[in-house]
């Protein structure tokens, strides 16, 4: 009997998030190490029809459409019946969904539907002996534990960025077949009223996933318009600065980063034209990822950065900025 | 600015009860969230942060070891913890709380009428009314029992003349307790009188360069009168003001602790990242025995205040006692203030640092509620049956 | 407006991690331990609830260790009235055991609650997972992520934080829902909050989880940082740079 791995990919509006194409490369990845079958699972009004073939460029050969009046938004209670009702009318072996807010919220409930565990918010997977086993980080990443299980299905969920797509040569269009699901709307007890877009507000600096940070090398307190701009092209980021510059009065003592402003954590840090005096990097040492931009190759920064370019901060922040834009649409 | 862990070498907090740990851990966390960030600001403007008093209330930091009338009823060593606290904030901060816990709810409760208590105690505790204690005169400091503050009877009424000086929440006081000799009997005894009393004002004190983040005034009474029943019926002489010190005295011996480990902490933490000479001077010999003085010093008061706390709540600790904790404390924060502050090197001379600013403080808080010397008189007395006071 | 709050004893996020001897589980010597701050939003939300209605009782729960009574009487100390402690010694359990575990406690009370509260995640664990498990378990409407709580006539409408944006969800009582940061400010539990809280009931029992459906199998730390590089000179690096902050660092 084929292993069956379905993933649960991801739409808002008819529009897949990249990161459900990760999820479906790691079916199809796994379906492969099984010697089994991948498919996926969309639900969602009847435009996706069309849209959920594009899975099978990674490599999932069917999708199962499950549409309805109860799935046109995203609501838990729906979703989570479907879903696992596909599951288990497919006898799936391993159900994968994303880590975002949506599989988040999602994966546990189906989960307990299907009687088993759930492997959330997974950076990587084994097989061994024919078994999934999963990867996670606990204690906000201080340490990482592996996980198997002793229920099917192995239910997991994908964090994001951490599993490559892999677009598959071979990949035609996925078939779509219509996965019947029995939801009566008026029978369900909480309904999604309204999906709101907001500008997020700007996120404090030691809770910020990354931070773009400034110092004397910007010049100006008019230059750190540029960090601003590098900021925004990447998701969560706020600006920040050394010492120098609030001392000089260009950034407010909020902003700064060091032993005698705020300690920070980040997954990312950039900082820009920052030479890495000890106060500084007492401040940031501990970002999960450091990098380093400045015209002095001699800097002390750039023995604590992982990633160090030595140049001109207005000529390679912007470059910076543009690359992000293009890489993460 | 990191987080504050406390000191506790010696696992002292396996010696307090879990109420007391939590009524630490909820004013540590307090101070952590709402006086660390606005303190040098404060310090630096000679401004008292009124606005953190209705929070300061709600936790229920007023008249904390009282019970009744709205207070928490604390056992001792709990109140002395929130000071504790409070100092690791800063001295000015702690003071404003201790003289109207200690110094202002507490003798009217202690001396107070029944209706004296219900009119002030829960406003009070409330931080609606905030109260000051004047007992210190621009010429008598260490002998009160020297005032010249005078209260004379006239009628229904007292007529109170004289000046108050040195006296914290003075200016934004709505009460004070004004201790005066009462004529002709010539007897100490305790009024309250109410801001916005004719002939009543407190200005307050400039040129501070301690406690600066709080309110220092003089009281000056120039033909005040008071209603009869504003007198504290429950005490005469120089023992009602000296019991009122008492109290505070306590609470200041654990607030000595905060400050230490205030210091302490900043000053190694800067040793470990300040690298000279091709390492951090934390690796260095007379850093590292500043510290380990430093350590002692901390846990031994700590000891000291445990001790003399289960002592009060047992109804046994001396009045020479609490002069050997306060003493000991309170000298031994002011020296690690400046210890920490040379370890900080020229950075601490910015109050970028807080051993400057706690340094500045306890330059007040080992004059007031009794001098060193005074304390050291107290013991001399208290160990050889001499008095050394004149 | 009864409501059940679930909270969680974990070591306090600044802690340093150590591997315990077994590979499995954390060395627990010098940990300090909290209540789980995004719980703390949940008895907070509770409590003011409860303020608003004028009635109702707050009942905090938790699963844990004898230790893990602290966690109780701190909500209490905060305004819960009363607290249900299993007690549990086994570490590393399986998210699915403690909500099944929650779940029949939930069905064995005589007087239901109308709403149950979890903070979105436990910061130790880091699933997400007990919270709408629960929900499923007792057949209850759930919403995770709440941001915004408005209670009327039996129904209450959130807020929901998602990619970008919100969602506004209607949920028909009883209901589970779990609390994100930026619900609510938790109130400190002032001095006499914690003198009061010795007086409230904790009813104390054994939690008899169920079996585990996923186990740790060993724990790891995270590789390594490796020494860091200078990618490369000025602009043309920029390429290089991105491509390797995605692909080998997965910072973005």
């Amino acid at each position: 009997m084929a292993a069956k791995v379905l993933a649960f990919c991801e739409q808002r509006g008819g529009q897949f998030k990249k990161a459900a194409f990760e999820c479906a490369s790691e079916a199809a990845r796994l379906a492969r190490a099984l010697g089994g079958e991948a498919a996926a699972i969309v639900v969602g009004g009847p435009s996706l029809e069309t849209a959920a073939a594009a899975v099978g460029a990674y490599g999932v050969p069917r999708a199962l459409h499950v549409s309805g009046p109860a799935f046109e938004t995203y609501n838990g209670d729906a979703y989570g019946l479907a879903v696992a009702s596909v599951a288990k009318s497919e006898g799936a072996a391993v159900v994968l969904f994303t880590a975002s807010a949506m599989g988040k919220d999602l994966a546990p409930r189906v989960a307990a539907r299907l009687g088993t565990g759930l492997a959330a918010d997974i950076t990587g997977t084994r097989v061994d002996g024919g078994k999934v086993l999963f990867r996670r980080p606990v204690y906000a990443g201080k340490a990482y534990v592996e996980i198997d299980f002793a229920t099917e299905p192995r239910v997991a969920s994908l964090r994001p960025n951490n599993f490559d797509l892999e677009p598959r040569n071979d990949g035609a269009a996925a078939s779509v077949e219509a996965a019947a699901v029995d939801v009566d709307p008026a029978k369900l007890r909480s309904r999604t009223k309204e999906v709101k877009a907001q500008a997020a507000a700007k996120a404090d600096l030691t809770e910020a996933p990354i931070i773009v940070s400034g110092g004397r090398g910007m010049k100006g307190p008019e230059n750190f318009v540029i960090l601003e701009k590098l900021a925004g092209a990447l998701p969560g980021a706020v600006v920040g600065a050394s010492r120098a510059v609030v001392d000089a009065g260009w950034r407010p003592h909020a902003d700064q980063v060091g032993q005698t402003g705020k300690t920070v954590s980040p997954n990312l840090y950039i900082a820009c034209g920052i030479s890495g005096a000890i106060q500084h990097l007492a401040g940031m040492r501990t970002s999960k990822c450091i990098v380093a931009v400045n015209k002095d190759p001699e800097a002390p920064i750039f023995k604590v950065a992982d990633y160090g370019v030595v140049g001109d901060v207005f000529e390679v922040v912007p470059a910076l900025q543009a690359e992000f834009e293009k890489a993460l649409k | 600015m990191r987080e504050f862990r406390g000191v506790d070498f010696y696992q002292i907090d396996a010696l307090l009860s879990e109420e007391e740990r939590m009524v630490r851990d909820t004013v540590r966390e307090f101070v952590s969230d709402r006086v660390m960030p606005i303190i040098e600001e404060c310090f630096r403007e000679g401004r008292f942060p009124t606005h953190l008093v209705p929070a300061m209330a709600e936790l229920g930091l007023f008249g904390a070891n009282l019970k009744g009338y709205g207070c928490a009823g604390l056992s001792s060593v709990g109140y002395g913890l929130i000071l504790q606290e409070l100092e690791r904030g800063d001295s000015g901060v702690r003071s404003a709380v201790s003289v109207q816990g200690s110094l202002c709810m507490w003798p009217i409760f202690t001396y107070g009428s029944e209706a004296q208590k219900e009119r002030w105690l829960p406003r009070m505790a409330r931080g609606e009314v905030i109260g000051c204690f004047g007992l210190t005169e621009p010429d008598h400091g260490s002998d009160p029992g020297g005032m010249e503050t005078r209260a004379v009877r006239k009628g229904d009424r007292y007529v109170i003349n004289g000046t108050k000086r040195w006296i914290t929440n003075g200016t934004i006081a709505d009460l004070a307790v004004v201790w005066a000799k009462l004529q002709p009997e010539n007897k100490i005894r305790g009024f309250l009188v109410e801001k916005g009393t004719p002939g009543f004002s407190a200005p307050e004190i400039p040129r501070k360069w301690s406690l600066r983040a709080s309110v220092t005034s003089d009281l000056i009474l120039e033909d005040c009168e008071v209603p009869a029943g504003n007198l504290l019926p429950g005490v005469e002489g120089l023992k009602g003001p000296l019991g009122c010190l008492n109290n505070a005295r306590f609470g200041i011996a654990w607030g000595a602790i905060g400050s230490m480990m205030a210091t302490y902490e900043e000053a190694v933490e800067y040793a470990k990242h300040r690298v000279q000479f091709d390492r951090p001077i934390a690796g260095f010999q007379l850093t590292q025995a500043k510290f380990a003085d430093m350590l002692t010093e901390i846990t031994k008061a700590q000891l000291l205040a445990l001790r003399l706390g289960r002592l009060k709540d047992a109804g046994q600790a001396t009045p020479a006692q609490v002069s050997l904790a306060k003493r000991n404390n309170v000298y031994w924060a002011l020296e690690m203030a400046r210890m920490g502050r040379q370890v900080l090197g020229a950075s601490g001379i910015t109050d970028e640092y807080q051993a400057g600013r706690h340094m500045a403080n306890i330059e007040s808080v080992i004059t007031y509620e009794g001098t060193h010397e005074i304390h050291t008189l107290v013991l001399g007395q208290e160990i050889t049956g001499l008095s050394a006071f004149k | 407006m009864n409501t059940l709050v679930c909270a969680k004893r974990v070591p306090d996020t600044a802690t340093k991690i150590k591997i315990g001897g077994d590979s499995r589980t954390i060395d627990e010597a010098g940990i300090q331990w909290i209540i789980n701050p995004y719980d703390e939003f949940a008895i907070e939300e509770a409590l003011r609830l409860k303020e608003k209605a004028g009635k109702g009782e707050v009942t905090v729960l938790t699963i844990g260790p004898a230790d893990a009574g602290q966690t109780i009487r701190s909500a209490l100390a905060m305004g819960a009235d009363k607290g249900i402690h299993l007690k549990d010694d086994a570490k590393n359990r399986d998210p699915s055991a403690i909500a099944r575990a929650i779940a029949r406690t939930v069905q064995e009370m005589a007087a239901k609650p109308d709403l149950i509260l979890f903070g979105r995640q436990a910061v130790d664990d880091q699933s997400l997972t007990v919270g709408p498990m629960v929900a499923t378990l007792l057949e209850l409407p759930c919403v995770t992520d709440v941001v915004k709580l408005e209670m009327a006539d039996g129904k209450a409408t959130v807020s929901r934080e998602i990619e970008g944006g919100h969602e506004i969800v209607e949920v028909d009582l009883p209901a589970v829902l779990s609390t994100n940061k930026g619900l609510n400010e938790p109130r400190y539990a002032s001095l006499k909050g914690i003198m009061a809280a010795k007086k409230k009931p904790i009813e104390t029992r054994d939690a008899a989880v169920p079996e585990d459906r996923v186990t740790v199998r060993k724990m790891d730390y995270p590789p390594e940082r490796k020494g860091g590089r200078v990618v490369g000179t000025g602009v043309e690096a920029v390429p290089e740079l991105v491509r390797l902050l995605r692909e080998e660092a997965k910072a973005l």
